[in-house]
């Protein structure tokens, strides 16, 4: 009797720590999106959108970071995301139980948790460095670097779900394994294949670090990929630690932009995810 | 041991011929020494408790076991007297010629008109489009799917019930044109109004198809087979007219199986 009510006095003081460090994480959360919701409306203006980035004192907008920030996130995937796709579909294809993969899987997971600096560090000894100044294309060299091992890491794992049936009926009907991946794997995956791309892009448009050594940025409105470009996170970075005012309300506003961006991002591959995997669940 | 092997029955004229098989997974020894053959126009049945050996036996007959890793064949298979695993043996072509059909319905994510033609586009069938909606046609047709289907071929082949889905199955199996269709228990996810229509369709396909089944349901290895081959623990006990088989098994083995004392 006496056991039986410490056992219960044990698991409400376990319940209760567990409910007490979910409060804390929320709390922080919640005070977190609060200080960039209130703050960054404030900012928040048709001329964000409209204007070029200010010098201090005059009205501006933040036009040339938002352009920048899509066309380096862009590129980045578009270089990143198939390199990661191919080398994905290779371990879970062709690789699955060899020893290189098993190499590539760890490198991989290296990759995927080194600090993004390290990334921007690289691409200006390999890039920046030789060509002698900072460019939109190192930047999103950068970005396709941290790219990878996201959309490896994901192609990875969606396309091991795909029943091994379906891979094995292709094959039974003659088809080399390239036909079978083409034909049959990647349609079946489609959907898990698009969230990877999205979860690629949310990680990467957040990105300040690597992109404040290839990129850096730019005051003015500028397309070329060869020059320095404008970016939202090193143009929040920059007008952030500013003592202007006007510079820090541009700051909050763009945090908000990427924060609503990412949140948008994620919460749509979260659907699509949920929906490719109660499609399998049907079959 | 040895004089069951032995008393394999020779068809005087085998579509495919399997001497001493064994296949191997790893460390664990799946089929032993198994030799068997394949008649033309005929089903032959393999039953035997789970773990015998019989869709082991059933995947080497079209290599199926070539994707496992640590999978291991030796001895001989032939088709039309020529060896399957010979060095200059195409995979793809040999599997156009010796279809399976799997234990569960495996529709790809295309339309039932795609699913039907994923196998003539792989190895060029149809010379014209006209050439593969006729191709589509007559497999739905000898699949007995065609009336079900013929109003919804862009439909996607999941939105079919299970039964239509392995009938489906079995018209992309037709489509290629194969001469021997293995089944690896083809109705075991299916209800019995489902599978009695799949036996009444491996009856009539009989008529131009070599059929092996490998079937867990000993009522419809006597309904369906004209041969059949008892397997336990990777070893080939028994096996010759599905008639004899059920009536007066030789081997005490066998007909502790078909009684149900045992498996």
């Amino acid at each position: 009797m006496k056991r039986r009510t410490l056992r219960k006095f044990r698991n409400g003081a376990f319940l209760a720590l567990s409910v007490v460090a979910t409060a804390i994480g929320l709390a922080c959360l919640a005070a977190i999106l609060w200080t960039l919701v209130s703050n960054g409306v404030r900012g928040l203006s048709a001329g964000v959108f409209t204007q070029m980035t200010p010098p201090p004192g005059s009205a501006g907008g933040m036009l040339n970071a938002i352009y920048g920030s899509t066309v380096m996130t862009v590129l980045g995937i578009l270089i990143g995301s198939p390199v990661g796709m191919l080398a994905g579909t290779y371990l879970a294809e062709y690789g699955r139980y060899s020893r290189l993969s098993a190499f590539v899987r760890f490198i991989n997971d290296v990759l995927l948790s080194a600090p993004s600096i390290i990334i921007g560090l690289f691409i200006y000894e390999i890039v920046v460095v030789p060509e002698g100044h900072f460019s939109a294309l190192a930047g999103a060299l950068a970005l396709a670097v941290i790219a990878i091992p996201v959309s490896l890491r994901t192609t990875e794992d969606m396309l091991n779900l795909v029943p091994q049936g379906l891979k094995d009926s292709s094959a039974a009907l003659g088809a080399y394994p390239w036909r079978t991946i083409l034909s049959v794997v990647y349609p079946a995956a489609r959907s898990g294949i698009v969230t990877g791309l999205l979860l690629a892009i949310a990680r990467v448009s957040g990105e300040t670090a690597p992109l404040l050594f290839t990129a850096l940025n730019n005051q003015f409105w500028s397309a070329k990929l060869t020059e320095p470009m404008a970016n939202l996170p090193v143009v929040i970075f920059q007008f952030a630690l500013s003592p202007y005012a006007d510079w820090q309300r541009l700051a909050w506003a763009g945090a908000l932009i990427i924060t609503v961006t990412i949140l948008a991002l994620s919460i749509t591959a979260r659907a699509l995810l949920s929906l490719f995997q109660s499609n399998r669940g049907a079959r | 041991m040895m004089e069951r092997a032995a008393a394999a029955p020779q068809f005087p004229d085998p579509l495919m011929s399997a001497r001493g098989v064994n296949v191997h997974y790893g460390g664990k020894h799946a089929v032993k020494n198994v030799s068997l053959d394949i008649g033309r126009n005929q089903v032959l049945a393999m039953i035997g408790a789970s773990g015998c050996g019989k869709s082991s036996f059933l995947r080497s007959l079209n290599r199926m076991n070539d994707t496992i890793p640590g999978a291991r064949v030796t001895g001989s298979i032939t088709l039309d007297g020529r060896d399957i695993y010979d060095k200059r043996q195409d995979v793809a072509q040999l599997r156009a010629r010796v279809g399976i059909v799997f234990q569960k319905p495996t529709p790809f994510p295309h339309s039932i008109y795609a699913n039907v033609a994923y196998g003539p586009r792989i190895h060029g069938l149809a010379a014209s489009r006209a050439d593969m909606d006729d191709l589509v046609r007559t497999s739905l047709e000898r699949a007995g799917l065609w009336d079900e289907v013929k109003d919804r071929l862009a439909q996607p082949g999941t939105s079919l019930s299970g039964g239509q889905q392995q009938r489906l199955c079995i018209a992309r199996t037709i489509a290629v044109d194969p001469e021997v269709i293995l089944m690896d228990e083809p109705c075991s996810a299916l209800d019995p109004i489902a599978s009695a229509k799949i036996e009444d369709l491996i009856e009539e396909l009989r008529g131009n198809y070599a059929i092996v089944i490998v079937t867990h349901n000993m009522q419809q290895a006597a309904r369906v087979s004209q041969v059949t081959a008892y397997f336990h623990l990777g070893e080939l006990i028994e096996t010759g007219p599905t008639d004899r088989i059920f009536t007066n098994p030789a081997q005490k083995l066998t007909e502790d199986y078909i009684t149900g004392r045992i498996g």
